[in-house]
């Protein structure tokens, strides 16, 4: 028993020890980056053979005022952390979704899709209905969960019963959702803001919005809820059992006596309900009015998000921490008189997630040596089929 | 052309075992049955619904008052609707069975269809003063514009997923080759330059998913993914370090104004009626896609090379005993691959609009990589899907001069079409037996 205790004990510290050196390893290419972008540094590179102190010195600046202006603009004061906390909300929820078909053994790319039809579900109920504060932000919540359950849903229907490969129907409901769904309803009087004649929607009503704590919404407790909730489905539930097992080895899954065909509905129904969770952040919480940018790149952060998690659910809410505030940090950073490009936040986000899934080049790169190559979390391939 | 996995109809040739069917060939006359039946209760809707019958048409890419030639729309829409009754008429004696034949015979089903739905959407029309109004044109050159990336992208993650390793990375090959497509072309005022530009690119992105996944061993999937993502930010970030035309128009002419690939028409082929300027009259990009496709089937079916990049993604165990270097025929597949994704991203720059733009591949990656696994991981397969793909993206051009669909269903038209084509009609697929595992000796 304390074998095992010990030895989860120095497998969470290679974890942490590994995503540590991951980071360390990202920001270090990305200031390779920022020292390359800045005309000072690129200028005085041309005489660097005979001079090469003035590249160092410009450089070294460029990469301090970059990185400390996305330090204190990510955590630095209040309204940075409230502005990381809410932009970490979404990239939680739709990670957890994410993270949750993983272990199904099923790969979501649809998270965009299942946010756009909850948002629209849980901004309908918001803005039209008018009931008492509490109840109102109850059943818009519900009814974005609900409608972002139901988009995955048809995913896990369409695979368990045709065989239909999810990677491709969640692809192509991202883009029925965006160009169909998204761009009809928001012309529709149901959901336009009245007077508009821009594809705009209303905002919800102060009944259906997040309790606030300052600036602060309180979604991210939300999604600390929700993490919570997956973390109890796949550690304690028979449900979980069965998503795992299936995820793992459907055929061994059947031969069990589990449906496999219920564990990807009902993985998919799941998925897409904390993908519909993440929409309610934004519909609800940051009170953004709906249109066709709102939903950026937060369905595919979310898959990275998942990544660096390991399909673990504190892992999710970890590194949609850290990429929420890489992404406001990032901002930060183009704020500066270096000027150094948000999209900067990207590429560290890739690299990260890239240096943390290679322990193997980590070690090489550190010359560590490596106890053990870290579980492999259940992203398992899943092209093999049932 | 259902996929079920049963192999036995009833026998053929004998005319006393007709009772002998298994539940799979009921099955699959049932759902031919429904699906013609649909179509063809659709078509004579379609029919039925015509006021005014004259329809212009015309097989050159535009219609000009000279070329366009009119035709009764109540003919040729219960002409097809007479065609789907006789399909029907064969699936409900169960004659349409698994074969080329009755495959034939559903492609002329669905070609019928289509028929009836234009006949059906551009009869009718308020006549414009002046032009007329708007023809039928050919959508085959579309068509093939449309498919080129799709396809090239399609070779690549063929090839990566034969020998054994998913590329999910398509898209960020894509967004990488646009890019250093357009910088080469800018450079060297030439856009051939750019395709080698965009080929070179594409490498770079497939080396480091080679070097990372055959090296290092990283789960396929997530480096995918973050290949990606890598892409698109550093393209971005690259981008922005262009200056603009007016700040440096000297150092931005030379990075991020291209010049584009002129179209080629050969002589001879290209008067070919309808098929002609679809297929030869395109540019250079076109052509080297016609080639990949043939070169990949090539490669991968009637080569030594082949069989072993073949052997590697199905059982790398066995072609390691037999003395064949697993490690190495996957690095080759991957890097060929990366030269076809590039050269399909260099479409997005050199091929069409010129300059990169942000995200200029959007999302078309995904859809190379749909075709990939719609297309059963065969070259030719995976071009089918993709011509499929870039027709119903032709398609919705062409119909959304007119406004009889709401333009968003017509916009969400082409992907709703790849859902019903997957789920109804390509359904469960295997992929080569051990794609996406490492092969490292223990």
């Amino acid at each position: 028993m304390s074998d095992t205790a010990t030895q989860e004990r120095s497998e969470w510290r290679e974890t942490a020890v590994t995503t540590l050196l991951a980071i360390v390893l990202a920001l270090l290419i990305g200031a390779v980056l920022i020292a390359l972008s800045y005309q000072r540094s690129l200028d005085s590179l041309s005489y660097v053979f005979s001079y090469p102190a003035d590249f160092f010195r410009y450089s070294g600046d460029a990469i301090g005022t970059s990185y400390s202006a996305m330090l204190r603009g990510s955590v630095g004061s209040w309204s940075a952390i409230t502005e990381t906390l809410e932009r970490s909300a979404p990239l939680i929820c739709a990670g957890l979704g994410v993270t949750l078909a993983f272990r199904a053994g099923m790969f979501n790319i649809g998270a965009q899709g299942q946010m756009i039809v909850a948002a629209l579900a849980a901004g309908y109920v918001g803005w039209t209905f008018d009931l008492p504060a509490g109840i109102h932000l109850v059943f818009s919540i519900l009814a974005g969960v609900v409608a972002g359950g139901f988009y995955g849903g048809l995913v896990g229907l369409l695979k368990a019963r045709t065989g239909a490969h999810e990677v491709i129907t969640t692809i192509m409901f991202n883009y029925i959702a965006l160009l169909g769904i998204l761009s009809f309803a928001l012309l529709h009087p149901a959901f336009q803001r009245p007077g508009q004649t821009e594809p705009l929607s209303d905002r919800v009503r102060d009944s259906a919005a997040y309790p606030t704590l300052g600036d602060l919404h309180l979604g991210i407790l939300v999604a600390l809820g929700a993490a919570a909730l997956l973390w109890w489905i796949l550690e304690r539930s028979t449900l979980g059992f069965q998503l795992k097992a299936v995820g793992s080895n459907p055929d061994a899954a059947r031969t069990a006596g589990m449906s496999v065909p219920f564990a990807y509905t009902t993985a998919m129904v799941l998925a897409g309900a904390f993908g519909g969770l993440a929409a309610t952040m934004l519909v609800n919480g940051d009170r953004f009015a709906i249109s066709s940018t709102l939903f950026g790149t937060i369905g595919f952060d979310a898959i990275t998000v998942a990544l660096l998690g390991r399909g673990k659910p504190l892992g999710t809410v970890l590194a949609g921490l850290l990429f929420g505030a890489l992404q406001v940090g990032g901002r930060a950073m183009e704020a500066t008189s270096v000027g150094t490009s948000p999209d900067l936040a990207q590429v560290l986000q890739a690299l990260i997630v890239l240096f943390v899934a290679a322990p193997a080049l980590i070690a090489a790169l550190t010359r560590r040596r490596q106890r053990s190559a870290p579980a492999a979390f259940a992203a398992k391939t899943q092209e093999e089929e049932a | 052309m259902s996929t079920s996995m049963s192999t036995t109809a009833a026998p053929r040739g004998s005319e006393h075992d007709v009772a002998v069917r298994d539940r799979a060939d009921v099955l699959r006359q049932i759902k031919a049955l429904v699906v013609l039946g649909i179509a063809a209760v659709l078509v004579a809707i379609f029919a039925l619904s015509i006021d005014n019958p004259t329809v212009y048409w015309t097989l050159e890419r535009r219609a000009t008052p000279d070329t366009r030639r009119t035709l009764d729309a109540n003919v040729v829409a219960w002409s097809a609707f007479g065609y789907l009754v006789a399909a029907l008429a064969l699936a409900a004696f169960n004659l349409l069975r698994k074969g080329w034949v009755s495959g034939l015979v559903f492609v002329g089903a669905g070609l019928a269809f289509y028929v009836g739905f234009l006949m059906w959407f551009f009869a009718d029309q308020r006549e414009l003063g002046g032009i007329g109004a708007i023809s039928i044109v050919n959508p085959l050159p579309q068509t093939v514009l449309y498919a080129t990336p799709l396809v090239l992208g399609a070779m690549a993650g063929v090839l990566c997923e034969r020998a054994g390793v998913i590329n999910i990375a398509i898209e960020g090959q894509f967004l990488m080759g646009a890019f250093f497509a357009s910088v080469a072309s800018s450079a060297a005022y030439s856009a051939e330059a750019g395709l080698l530009g965009g080929a070179l690119a594409g490498v770079a992105v497939a080396s480091l998913l080679a070097w990372f996944a055959i090296r290092f061993q990283i789960d396929q999937i997530v480096l995918g993914v973050v290949l990606i993502a890598l892409c698109l930010g550093l393209t971005n970030f690259l981008l922005g370090q262009i200056p603009t035309a007016r700040e440096n128009p000297a150092l931005a002419s030379y990075l991020n104004q291209p010049l584009t690939l002129d179209t080629i028409r050969i002589p001879g082929l290209a008067d070919i009626p309808v098929l002609g300027p679809a297929l030869f009259e395109q540019s250079l990009l076109a052509y080297l896609m016609y080639a990949s496709v043939a070169l990949v089937a090539f490669l991968l079916f009637q080569t030594r090379w082949g069989l072993r990049v073949r052997a590697v993604g199905e059982h790398p165990k066995a072609a390691d005993t037999v003395g064949i270097n697993v490690n190495r025929r996957r690095w080759s597949a991957v890097l060929l691959g990366g030269v076809f994704a590039g050269l399909g991203g260099a479409f997005f720059t050199v091929g069409s609009t010129g300059a990169f733009d942000q995200n200029p591949s959007n999302g078309q990656g995904f859809i190379a990589l749909a075709a990939v696994i719609m297309g059963r991981w065969h070259p030719v397969g995976a071009t089918v899907a993709a011509v499929f793909f870039g027709f119903m993206l032709a398609t919705r051009d062409q119909l959304s001069v007119l406004t009889k669909i709401d333009s968003e269903l017509l916009s969400a038209a082409p992907y709703l079409a790849t859902v019903i084509a997957v789920a109804g009609f390509v359904g469960r697929v295997r992929p080569p037996a051990a794609d996406g595992q490492p092969y490292g000796k223990a």
